[in-house]
């Protein structure tokens, strides 16, 4: 079973990879102006959760609450970084301690705390982005995974640890910023974050990076390794008995999901310009589940329509009808699960996809049933989803 | 001293409520692996229920709100009760072969329920008259000062859990219920009707939240996210006790409210709250099955 890496890619859904860079990278920037530019951006910085969910969640049977926690450490490490640099002596300078962020001095805080310094360099500040979210996931999983902590209690305990993140950040206002958050950020290395031509640009390098991310995701699910973890989701003793080790999967799968977090966080910050607790608790964490159930668990390109589709209808109910969105989202998301597992991408394999080929067989233009993949695919989600009990 | 026990009893009443709303928790999703992220807004069904009562009764018959609490509790479980069964019929009974997507499916309910109570109640934050039997305090001594209101609930929660218990661990119907959640093919094959225990057992469960909702009204005003706030405690109660079993639940319960109160203490609230959680996960990677393990094999 080796592939190289465009095989993997046509098998696994380059044509639909295709489609949404075309979305993303040409339709978008052409039919919106800036701000919708940059609204689809922040959307867009939500679907790298919702991919890494697709992937610990749907392929991986790990359900976590606390993916706010990782985007939030992306968010807020760059945060930091874009926070000092708006900080400087001179701009602060009405500040009984100049040179550091306004939320300290008016905490009476007087020195920088030690763990802020680092983030006064750019490239720590990217590492930090890159292998700080992976890192804490990892080592979250490995305490639970290895404990053969599943299902449920996974998620609860990934629940109570952002509920401790945000009580965290929130309680230690002169280090935090509390509940307002980091905000008025400015300049990325002198670069005017705000302008329309950085916006444009943070949306295309959120856009690329976001394609990448699902690439990768892509590639992953389709080496031997993916197989194993899917198993793993449906079959976990059979697996641990053929002699693999279970949790050191799950783990990396966890991990993974928490770097794609990671990365989202940052770019909200870059797209934003500020970075609160209200994004990361424990209500947008399970908002990031809804976005992935919406799209399709077992789909990393539905997961990225489904932020769209959700974010865009409450943008538009939500300030028109702030009473009628709750129970419109509340009502989505009971359907969604009951009648639609497997979200938009079920209901496209079940629908669309089997009359197009069906179609395109009547024309004798092609197998009855597409390639073998195709089959699998349609069976499996025709099939009801595995039961995550350990009966 | 005289603050210790003070600080103590505050513990306690915390202690009451967490453990009114674990109970009901331990029965959905201890014994029936329902996890109902909805659980908080049966509270809250059960809070406004009390609160309804008790506006009627100063409105219709003023003799009454002195006593109004005392039907407030039966009302508030029948109400709770009666939401929890039709929500079992519409929802529940399809998703027990995913536990995971009933706890999706509960919070799509949950923002519903919560959408329904400000749309009917308004945002506002409301609290019922309490009885004047119930306001006032007990000073065995001079230093020390327990307000009657905390001992009612007390002596309330203490009625409640000896319910529960006897109805889960003596009665006929109980030993139906682990019955089938310990073998649902096997209890239909001697004839149980396992659909029936499922629906009461999912409607006792929000019943109790209801209760839990009446004691809440007498400590703290009652909003339309008040469930949300004690829905995380109330889990992490369930899942460190050892989730299916009554006695970790109370022994958890009381760990965890007397800990956070005390901790309040020396570190302020928010430090002492993370300083709980961070203690209650530490100890479930030592011991994944909480405090008290279900003899139930799965």
């Amino acid at each position: 079973m080796s592939y190289t890496l465009p095989k993997i890619l046509e098998k696994r859904g380059l044509p639909g990879l295709l489609i949404l860079a075309f979305v993303i990278l040409v339709f978008v920037p052409l039919t919106m102006d800036v701000d919708g530019i940059n609204l689809t951006g922040r959307f867009l910085s939500f679907a790298f959760v919702a991919v890494g969910l697709s992937l610990a969640w749907g392929y991986g049977g790990m359900l976590s609450l606390g993916q706010g926690l990782f985007f939030g450490i992306g968010g807020y490490a760059m945060a930091m970084y874009l926070k000092l640099e708006a900080s400087t002596p001179e701009a602060t300078r009405i500040q009984s301690t100049p040179g550091i962020p306004d939320f300290m001095d008016w905490n009476q805080i007087t020195a920088l705390p030690w763990f802020w310094v680092p983030f006064n360099s750019l490239t720590f500040t990217v590492l930090a982005i890159l292998i700080l979210p992976a890192l804490v996931a990892a080592l979250i999983g490995f305490a639970l995974f290895t404990r053969r902590v599943t299902g449920v209690f996974f998620a609860i305990i990934t629940q109570a640890l952002v509920t401790i993140a945000t009580i965290l950040v929130i309680g230690q206002q002169g280090y935090t910023g509390g509940v307002n958050g980091i905000t008025d950020l400015r300049t990325l290395k002198g670069w005017d974050i705000h302008s329309d031509s950085a916006l444009v640009t943070l949306y295309y390098v959120n856009g690329v990076l976001l394609l990448a991310v699902i690439a990768l995701g892509m590639w992953v699910l389709s080496t031997k390794y993916g197989r194993i973890l899917m198993a793993t989701r449906d079959q976990e003793n059979r697996i641990r008995f053929s002699g693999y080790n279970v949790a050191y999967f799950k783990v990396f799968i966890f991990a993974l999901s928490a770097f794609m977090s990671g990365i989202g966080g940052a770019m909200f910050t870059l797209q934003v310009g500020f970075m609160s607790p209200s994004i990361i608790g424990i209500i947008p964490s399970i908002e990031f589940v809804i976005f992935a159930a919406v799209g399709g668990r077992l789909s990393l390109l539905g997961a990225v329509y489904g932020t769209l589709l959700v974010t865009y209808a409450r943008n538009l109910f939500a300030e028109a009808y702030p009473e009628l969105w709750l129970f419109l989202i509340g009502g989505i998301f009971i359907a969604v699960v009951m009648f639609a597992p497997y979200g938009l991408a079920g209901l496209y394999e079940k629908y669309v996809k089997r009359r197009w080929n069906a179609f395109l067989a009547s024309r004798g233009w092609k197998r009855p049933n597409g390639s073998d993949d195709d089959a699998l695919k349609s069976q499996l989600m025709d099939a009801k989803p595995a039961s995550e009990a350990s009966k | 001293m005289a603050i210790a026990a003070m600080q103590g009893f505050a513990g306690l009443s915390f202690f009451s409520v967490l453990l009114l709303m674990a109970l009901g928790l331990a029965i959905i999703f201890g014994q029936m692996r329902v996890i109902n992220m909805a659980h908080g807004e049966f509270m809250v069904i059960g809070a406004y229920t009390t609160y309804m009562l008790s506006v009627q009764a100063s409105a219709m018959a003023p003799w009454a709100s002195e006593y109004y609490i005392l039907l407030a509790i039966p009302a508030a479980f029948l109400t709770a009760f009666i939401a929890g069964m039709v929500i079992e019929v519409v929802m529940i009974r399809h998703l027990y072969h995913r536990p995971l997507d009933t706890l999706l499916a509960t919070w799509g309910l949950a923002l519903i329920m919560q959408q329904g109570f400000r749309t009917f109640f308004g945002a506002r934050e409301v609290s019922p008259s309490t009885p004047s039997w119930l306001e006032g305090s007990w000073r065995p001594t001079d230093m020390i000062d327990i307000p009657l209101n905390g001992m009612a609930i007390m002596l309330l929660t203490l009625l409640v859990t000896l319910g529960v218990v006897w109805l889960m661990y003596r009665s006929r119907w109980g030993l139906r219920v682990r019955a089938t959640m310990a073998s649902r093919d096997m209890s239909m094959a001697v004839g149980i009707n396992t659909r029936w225990v499922d629906r009461l057992t999912f409607a006792l469960g929000c019943g109790l939240a209801g209760i839990a909702g009446a004691a809440f009204t007498m400590i703290s005003s009652t909003g339309p996210t008040s469930g949300t706030l004690y829905i995380v405690d109330t889990f992490l109660v369930v899942v460190f006790g050892g989730a299916g079993s009554i006695t970790g639940t109370v022994v958890s319960a009381f760990l965890i409210a007397q800990g956070q109160s005390i901790l309040e203490f020396f570190l302020g609230s928010s430090m002492a709250k993370v300083t709980t959680l961070l203690v209650i996960i530490g100890i479930l990677m030592l011991r994944p099955e909480g405090l008290f393990k279900s003899k139930v094999r799965r």
